[in-house]
């Protein structure tokens, strides 16, 4: 049992060249407070060429805390980062975005909507401003449905109390406003991001609108297994959001827990196919 | 390549996919790992590990070429250094220890015992910062994760004294190093299962600022998957990927040598 170098398997992580969409990330920005912004974003970068993701769907939470809090992004926060990230999608042909929104500031939050639509935004974020099942959100999950936009909701999976700094919302709480809209259709964010994902995934089962993201710091085992069981592979797509070793430890781990190629294919990246409108990804095939 | 950080049976606040040898076994081949280090996940909830020892010892005996036991000694616990003679006779390169599922604080005395003890003999102590993220823990799961006080007061114990902490990420992992003479930072090493990698690229950063090695190859299976760490390792920038991890073989000199 000699010990060796850190031998690493060479680039990408099925080198098949399959189209893989990460439908949850974040980029930074020259407002966020932190002066090795670019440098952050140039290793997300660095590490997406490596792993081979051909779609970014990005958001900017706002200014990150520097002049609003992440979570409670001011109106003027909010469009400084949509901005940003209007920017960058001008700019680099991978990344698609969502226009992220505070709904407790409804008009802006849908002007903002609009605004970033008619730029070619495909989803809305939204984040921890306001709990998911406050009807305050109503208007917003109604224009996105009318749009076909997808809603990205920031979540702590099983919110068994409050936390500081956000107000945060669980699977049971998105599926509430998830059954109100059925129309529209939503993303349950990072099931590895925190808090008991177990309680998820009955929490969206029988909600068919409602789609999971695999990102997130989290690795459990048992984790990727779960949550096939409970929703299906179909409702499953695969992200990174803060830590991208994570996802590609889930990419690969997806190959082991006895799925088909079909279903592996789905949640790298022919379920955000479906679920985002039509011509989003023009380099990966038609669903 | 070993992976320094993996246990055998169940958990108490989870169920956890199969936590057995033989699927260990398969799974290192699969990661093209050389072996692994075992410890016996009940036993670091059970007020006496002992009962626990015997049936690591007894599990992964049909798997010697690729699994080394790596048992747990509770040092308030009576008969404890001959358990850690059983321990070294038995081949184990490294014991495991929890000082806050024992309600052992960074004052604590029987632990500063242990790890000079296993030090003077050869062997490795492996700590462990933590098993789950706090957001997700059970309500009986109130032991908290170690605290960097602990493994800064005990690589100070002596000269002989080997740790090998994991589960740690990079904030708990500098506080350590940057507290420590250049002495005191040569006795521990780092397993990097709970680093983050890019795009905060805190993995790099560490390798960058401490030397890769410091730092060794450890998943946590069965609680976390074993494909993390490689991806970490794979996704390294170019001026630190392929950088050489610490040797295990010289953590624990006399004990590895057997």
């Amino acid at each position: 049992m000699a010990d060796g170098r850190a031998a690493t398997r060479e680039n990408t992580p099925r080198g098949d060249g399959a189209p893989l969409i990460d439908v949850h990330v974040h980029f930074l920005h020259a407002d966020a407070g932190r002066s090795d912004w670019e440098a952050v974003n140039a290793a997300r970068r660095r590490a997406a060429t490596r792993i081979g993701i051909t779609y970014h769907v990005a958001s900017v939470l706002g200014s990150y805390g520097h002049t609003s809090p992440t979570y409670f992004p001011s109106p003027e926060d909010v469009v400084r980062g949509n901005d940003a990230m209007l920017a960058m999608c001008a700019a680099d042909a991978r990344i698609r975005m969502y226009a992220t929104v505070n709904p407790n500031y409804t008009s802006h939050a849908l002007q903002e909507i609009e605004r970033c639509a008619a730029q070619g935004a495909i989803g809305v974020k939204l984040l921890a401003s306001r709990r998911a099942d406050d009807r305050l959100l109503d208007p917003v999950a109604d224009l996105a449905a009318e749009r076909g936009l997808v809603v990205l909701h920031h979540i702590w999976q099983h919110r068994r109390r409050e936390w500081p700094s956000q107000e945060i919302s669980d699977g049971a709480d998105l599926a509430r406003l998830a059954g109100r809209h059925p129309r529209a259709v939503f993303i349950l964010a990072h099931i590895g991001g925190g808090g008991d994902y177990l309680h998820t995934f009955p929490a969206i089962a029988d909600f068919p609108n409602m789609y999971a993201d695999v990102s997130g710091s989290g690795v459990d085992r048992g984790m990727l297994d779960a949550a096939v069981a409970a929703i299906g592979p179909s409702r499953l797509l695969w992200g990174t959001d803060l830590t991208m070793e994570t996802g590609l430890a889930k990419l690969r781990a997806l190959d082991t827990i006895g799925l088909r190629p079909v279903d592996v294919e789905g949640i790298r990246w022919r379920n955000a196919v479906g679920i985002f409108r039509a011509g989003s990804f023009p380099r990966v095939p038609l669903a | 390549m070993i992976d320094i950080n993996t246990l055998i049976g169940p958990y108490p606040y989870r169920h956890v996919p199969h936590p057995t040898p033989e699927a260990l076994v398969r799974v290192i081949d699969r990661e093209q790992l050389s072996g692994a280090w075992v410890g016996h996940l009940p036993s670091a909830f059970h007020r006496d590990p002992t009962a626990g020892n015997t049936e690591l010892y007894d599990a992964v005996a049909p798997y010697g070429a690729k699994l080394a036991p790596i048992p747990t000694i509770r040092p308030d616990w009576p008969g404890w250094d001959r358990r850690l003679s059983e321990a070294r006779s038995r081949g184990a390169p490294a014991i495991r220890a929890y000082p806050p599922q024992w309600g052992m604080g960074p004052a604590d005395s029987s632990i500063r015992s242990l790890v000079v003890a296993a030090g003077e003999i050869g062997m490795a102590v492996l700590l462990t910062v933590r098993f789950e993220d706090v957001r997700q823990r059970h309500g009986l799961d109130v032991a908290g994760d170690l605290p960097a006080a602990t493994v800064r007061g005990l690589a100070r114990a002596g000269d002989s004294v080997r740790l090998v902490v994991t589960a740690a990420g990079r904030e708990f992992i500098e506080e350590v190093h940057w507290g420590l003479t250049a002495e005191e930072q040569a006795r521990v090493f780092w397993d990097i299962s709970w680093i983050w990698g890019p795009p905060e690229d805190h993995l790099a950063k560490l390798f960058r600022t401490m030397g890769a090695d410091r730092f060794v190859f450890g998943t946590q299976w069965p609680l976390r998957l074993a494909q993390a760490p490689r991806a970490n390792l794979d996704l390294l920038p170019d001026d630190v990927r392929g950088l050489a991890l610490a040797d295990v073989t010289r953590i624990c000199a006399a004990a590895c040598a057997q």
